[in-house]
């Protein structure tokens, strides 16, 4: 226990301040719109993975580590789609998804958004449309906004679902130990 | 039948790894997997081609992995026939490999599981998609049927139905749980969810453009599926890679390594109710892949590779960088190591958690981490070594416990022996290019790429067509071996306990779906 609590003390603090958006982006400043006048900045999100190589994943999984603490900013994610309020999809669309990603989308409650995260998800990067890939996220569900990238950087994921919940600037002291070694 | 049923026609194949082919007949095609089989062979991977525009028959073609070299058995199907021996009774691991090819070309086994793979109703199922007179973007509705698992009946046994979409940020699968209360009897898996058709997408691909979608196989594996798809191509067009340009791609391979486990030890720590684990070892990986962001233009190395060589040179100032954060791993890695060593919580999670035994792994084929945990010493870097591993020998990470414990342990043992590994390659970096031009490439020529990925040896066999383009492409992930092996893994544990057990394998699902 002593040397877990070593290393925590060592460790500090590495949470870094929240991105601020110096992108305009019209679909996602609507989205953020709609957002912000119903959930503040309580928003919950569900993932689903339609297809991707798992690269955007990976970018996913960044989202909670102490660097950017996702959850510190108001935002998590959720196990079941019909706790959430924003549809997170990853991928190109298999053909062998297209159906499971339609029952998710249909399992949440209104109000609800879409947010295709990733090239493939927004135009189909690398994969184009065959007998397996239906390809864009919006040939399949309505979607709201875009997170280009392949895959986006964490900062990219962040700024965009930060501008969808209004994230204002925020006052976070940046004096967090990070030495290590 | 000749004493040695691989001797005739016995060809050299372009590869970073001593390769052979031969052309045998179907009673050939049995025996000399048998005889490889006899000689310590696992079979790596099955794939065909549709070849009847060319010579008017169907292939099949079985790779094999030995402990010093691949042999390729070529089958050419007599007479336009779509059959073939399975070799499902002397492999494990065919059974699914031979439904995949049912599904995508028509080919079947004359024995085994009969049931879809790849195909969940997405396409009809007189259609066979890799087949040439299939259009590269052709689609079809939905016709969906109910999939037959196997039942388990008796007293008390009900069914829990997992996926394709988890409860996590996991790629999709699906996984049927028979229970007695908490005690899983039975779990069987239905992959096939990312199938995206990519051999259907590399089919005509200019050579040159290839390496792209290589790198999008499997996103945690792009410098492996990368190196990959480069090696195969660099073989085939006599490509002499420059020594730095293949230090490069080792370097970036062995971070790829090190940044998985370090995500994998984060998780398996969570997982077992350690959440300190998580947030120590994915702050680690943060930093890794920030660097690799500076010095490399890319988080997780996506495009890093290229035939001919890398994008990027590596300049004295990152070198620096470089070893500085290598120390600083060791030293940090290694604490963290004592405290999971020394926490009881989380070694009563670990331990006999997901067992596979050494005599099941060797049994049913089980390759690299996994199989590294359970005893079987394989390692492609040490076996087969390509430069820069020829002159750089990785250390041999061997567990024989075959549980969660053993595949963490494996995880630790490596992530230091790349680390060792990483800093040689930065403190004797050589001289000259990182990027050397590669000629057009002869036609209806086959090569393969072999590459220890983090997960295992991971395949690209490549055949090229006229004008500089992909005639087929065929890649393979190691997880197809590993995955049939978690079903055995979970007999007797608990169902909370699957996430763990599923995480300390942590085996592909896009890299597996194709």
């Amino acid at each position: 226990m002593f040397t877990i609590l070593a290393r925590i003390r060592r460790t500090g603090i590495l949470s870094e301040p929240l991105p601020t958006s110096t992108v305009r982006d019209a679909p996602l400043e609507k989205l953020q719109r709609d957002l912000q006048s119903v959930f503040g900045r309580a928003l919950r999100i569900r993932h689903v993975d339609a297809g991707s190589c798992n690269g955007c994943e990976l970018e996913i999984h960044a989202l909670s580590n102490p660097y950017y603490n996702l959850e510190g900013s108001g935002i998590a994610f959720v196990a079941s789609p019909r706790h959430a309020d924003v549809l997170l999809v990853t991928g190109p669309v298999s053909v062998n998804m297209e159906e499971a990603l339609r029952r998710t989308y249909e399992a949440m409650p209104d109000p609800k958004w879409v947010l295709a995260v990733g090239d493939c998800s927004v135009c189909t990067g690398v994969f184009g449309v065959n007998y397996a890939t239906r390809g864009r996220v919006a040939d399949v569900i309505p979607v709201d906004a875009v997170v280009n990238g392949c895959p986006p950087t964490p900062l990219a994921l962040l700024r965009g679902l930060l501008q969808i919940t209004g994230h204002a600037r925020p006052k976070v002291s940046s004096s967090a130990v990070q030495s290590d070694s | 039948m000749t004493d040695d049923p691989l001797k005739p026609e016995d060809l050299h194949v372009p590869a970073n790894v001593t390769a052979r082919r031969v052309v045998v007949d179907a009673a050939q095609w049995l025996a000399g997997a048998q005889r490889l089989r006899d000689q310590g062979a696992g079979l790596l991977t099955l794939w065909g081609t549709d070849d009847r525009d060319r010579d008017g028959v169907f292939r099949v073609f079985a790779a094999l992995l030995l402990p010093d070299r691949v042999v390729v058995l070529e089958h050419a199907l007599a007479g336009g026939s779509t059959a073939y021996p399975a070799l499902g009774h002397l492999f494990p691991v065919a059974d699914r490999l031979q439904r995949a090819m049912y599904d995508l070309l028509g080919l079947r086994a004359d024995a085994g599981d009969c049931r879809p793979w790849l195909r969940h109703g997405g396409w009809p199922e007189n259609i066979f998609p890799l087949r040439r007179d299939v259009g590269a973007t052709q689609s079809y509705a939905i016709h969906a049927k109910p999939y037959p698992f196997v039942p388990v009946s008796g007293d008390g046994v009900h069914e829990i139905a997992v996926g394709p979409v988890h409860a996590g940020t996991i790629e999709p699968g699906h996984f049927r749980f028979s229970v007695v209360g908490e005690k899983v009897l039975r779990l069987e898996e239905r992959l096939g969810y990312a199938h995206k058709g990519m051999a259907k997408r590399f089919d005509r691909m200019p050579l040159q453009e290839g390496h792209r979608l290589a790198a999008r196989i499997c996103g945690d594996s792009t410098v492996a599926f990368s190196w990959a798809y480069c090696a195969a191509l660099e073989s085939i067009t006599e490509t002499e890679l420059p020594r730095r340009a293949a230090a490069l791609r080792a370097l970036a391979l062995e971070r790829e390594r090190i940044a998985n486990h370090l995500g994998d030890l984060g998780s398996l720590g969570n997982d077992a109710g350690l959440a300190f684990g998580l947030v120590q070892f994915s702050s680690l990986k943060e930093q890794l892949v920030r660097l690799n962001q500076d010095a490399f233009g890319q988080r997780y190395l996506f495009d890093y590779l290229l035939p001919g060589g890398v994008v990027i040179d590596l300049g004295a100032r990152m070198i620096h960088s470089m070893l500085d954060e290598v120390a600083m791993l060791e030293q940090a890695v290694s604490s963290l190591r004592a405290i999971y060593d020394d926490h009881a919580g989380v070694q009563d999670r670990f331990r006999d958690a997901g067992l596979l035994s050494p005599e099941l792994a060797r049994a049913h084929g089980a390759i690299g981490l996994v199989g590294r945990a359970s005893g079987i010493a394989r390692d492609a870097r040490i076996d087969l070594p390509w430069p820069p591993y020829d002159v750089l020998p990785p250390g041999r990470v061997l567990h024989s416990g075959g549980d969660v414990a053993a595949r963490v342990q494996v995880r630790f043992d490596e992530i230091m022996d790349s680390l060792r590994l990483c800093r040689s390659l930065l403190q004797t970096l050589p001289e000259g290019p990182s990027l050397v031009p590669v000629p057009v490439a002869p036609s209806g020529r086959l090569g393969l790429g072999l590459i220890e990925g983090w997960r295992g040896p991971v395949l690209i066999a490549l055949e090229t067509a006229p004008d500089n383009r992909v005639g087929h492409c065929h890649a393979h992930d190691p997880s197809w071996q590993n995955w049939p092996l978690i079903e055995y893994a979970m007999i007797g544990n608990i169902v909370p306990d699957f996430p763990l057990i599923n995480k300390s394998f942590n085996l592909a699902y896009s890299g597996h779906d194709g």
